[in-house]
């Protein structure tokens, strides 16, 4: 274990000085400045001020940016790290293939998660020395989610990054992937239901396998528990799993998709060459 | 020590390594030579466990696909292209260290006896240091610890003289119980430091030979040598090997590590037209006296 966090710790110092930490700690970062600067937490929208409705559009914002950008970054920086021979001399040191390939994990998940939430945090502190009111249920639920998504998307960017040998490839794959995840949204999922008359049943397992269908849903249950802006399919969240259980299944499914991706791509790590 | 067994490595259908048969054992120093795309490269990676492969590959009897810790331990590797780490120095150094379970000073003594001061350049990335420095900083991490095998990709490539000799000194101390397998394009940048010679071409061995091991690697050579007429790309190439010349530019003195010694006549060949003699002896004080050649 000394190893992994070993190594855990090596890619955040790696990562703190590279170019691609820096775009996105400033890409999350300054989004939080433009929402305040636009006087999103004085505005008032379906009874949402204050700081609740400033989380609200950061995390509808961050559904939107956060996969691409963790996808991207952690082929990129990857399967470049690869090609730059960089795990040519890291593996020749003693290190446990495990170590090696969960300290990366690990130690990533931290660079990609840290940003997006001390820019939530950043917003709260602004907010309280504003004098707003701190919606704390709201912010460890989206902390929550925030976190799964982030370890769901990077454990599909470690497969991608294990399968494909350059990075060219891996960034082409990792795209692929963001943008048919994208297409399933509901709106287009609902599309194809009719023109090929899907059977309902089809229709609502594809969203629910599609982790940012669950993260979107999941996200606006807070504001709007009855789903009544999801329409019919909300009946069949609402009737099989209760507001608990899709709460439940969102904080979770996520975990099991990213780690099943990371594991996968560790058993690919260690059946073939290394660098 | 080392046993390679009917190793075959295809990528696709592309057939790198074609059945290479090798043993190597403990004060055994081998230089790996071959083109580009002759093998070398691959069957490193293979004896590093960092490629699979058909075939056996036995470092003390231990598989270094399965048992990677234990070889690795063992093991001190100099790449020829220096990593793109973004780490600063001495966390490299500390990284490296606590992997290989060594002391981290010991590894920053090592590059100080090769002209870098890890305490001078703590905090800068490991990228941003110039290509000599890396090279000595890596090289100072493969021979800072009890490595039994020192695998070393044209390690001198970006060496000064200085930090040569030097370099030749740490592995004349590790020469009895380590062995080294050193590789590179051309014979004459190592000879001096073998006592095999292996090369490859297109995947296959086609030379394994041993060679007379007769220079000592912690030597030195004091050398003059005289012109016809002095020469400002002459004196511009034997400055890099720290030699001073007479007021006049036609006589040059200064110290050339042993197993450098093929190296340095081959700049001199560059200049055979203008040289009119040529002294070496091999001693540790420069001698009152050199005879001239």
């Amino acid at each position: 274990m000394k190893h992994l966090w070993l190594n855990a710790y090596a890619d955040i110092v790696e990562s703190l000085r590279a170019r691609w930490f820096l775009v996105y700690t400033a890409v999350f970062g300054g989004l939080v400045v433009v929402l305040f600067a636009y006087g999103l937490a004085e505005s008032r929208i379906m009874g949402f001020t204050g700081l609740s409705r400033l989380l609200l559009t950061y995390i509808q914002l961050t559904m939107a940016i956060l996969p691409v950008f963790v996808l991207v970054t952690t082929v990129r920086s990857v399967a470049g790290d690869r090609e730059a021979g960089v795990f040519e001399y890291l593996l020749s040191l003693p290190i446990s293939l495990f170590s090696w390939y969960w300290g990366k994990m690990l130690g990533r998940f931290l660079m990609v998660f840290m940003p997006v939430f001390l820019a939530m945090v950043g917003a709260i502190a602004w907010g309280v020395i504003k004098g707003a009111a701190v919606p704390w249920t709201m912010l460890i639920y989206y902390t929550g989610l925030l976190t799964v998504l982030a370890w769901c998307f990077l454990g599909i960017g470690m497969l991608i990054s294990t399968i494909a040998r350059t990075s060219d490839v891996a960034q082409g794959a990792a795209f692929v992937v963001w943008l048919t995840l994208l297409l399933f949204l509901d709106l287009i999922l609902l599309g194809i239901m009719i023109r090929e008359q899907l059977p309902p049943e089809t229709a609502v397992a594809i969203a629910l396998a599609n982790p940012l269908q669950v993260f979107r849903t999941a996200s606006m249950m807070l504001f709007d528990p009855q789903l009544v802006l999801l329409g019919p399919s909300a009946y069949v969240i609402l009737d099989n799993f209760g507001q608990t259980g899709y709460i439940l299944y969102a904080l979770l499914y996520p975990v099991f998709l990213g780690t099943l991706c990371a594991g996968i791509g560790y058993m690919i790590f260690r059946r073939t060459d290394l660098p | 020590m080392i046993q390679f067994e009917n190793v075959v490595k295809r990528f696709r259908r592309n057939q790198v390594l074609k059945g290479v048969d090798l043993n190597i054992e403990r004060g055994h120093r081998v230089a790996l030579v071959g083109s580009n795309g002759a093998g070398k490269t691959t069957l490193i990676r293979c004896l590093l466990g960092e490629y699979t492969c058909e075939g056996r590959v036995l470092v003390d009897g231990l598989d270094p696909r399965q048992h990677r810790r234990a070889v690795l331990s063992k093991v001190g590797f100099v790449p020829q292209l220096p990593p793109p780490l973004k780490m600063p120095v001495r966390q490299l150094v500390r990284f490296a260290a606590s992997l290989c379970d060594a002391d981290p000073r010991r590894i920053e003594t090592v590059a100080g006896r090769l002209g870098l001061d890890v305490e001078n350049f703590h905090g800068q990335p490991f990228v941003k240091l110039s290509g000599g420095q890396k090279q000595k900083l890596l090289i100072a991490i493969a021979l800072g610890r009890d490595s039994e095998l020192l695998v070393l990709d044209e390690p001198t490539a970006n060496l000064d003289p200085g930090a040569r000799h030097i370099f030749f000194q740490l592995l004349a101390e590790k020469k009895a119980a380590a062995a080294m397998l050193i590789s590179s394009h051309r014979l004459d940048e190592v000879a001096s430091l073998v006592n095999r010679v292996i090369e490859m071409d297109q995947g296959s061995v086609v030379l394994d030979d041993r060679v007379a091991d007769l220079v000592d690697l912690s030597s030195h050579l004091w050398c003059r040598v005289t012109l016809i007429q002095p020469e400002a790309a002459f004196a511009k190439s034997i400055g890099e090997w720290s030699f001073h010349g007479s007021d006049d530019g036609l006589m040059w003195e200064g110290r050339v590590a042993g197993p450098d010694r093929l190296r340095f006549l081959g700049v001199l060949a560059r200049y055979a037209a203008l040289l009119a003699g040529i002294s070496m002896q091999q001693t540790d004080a420069p001698p009152e006296v050199l005879p001239d050649g």
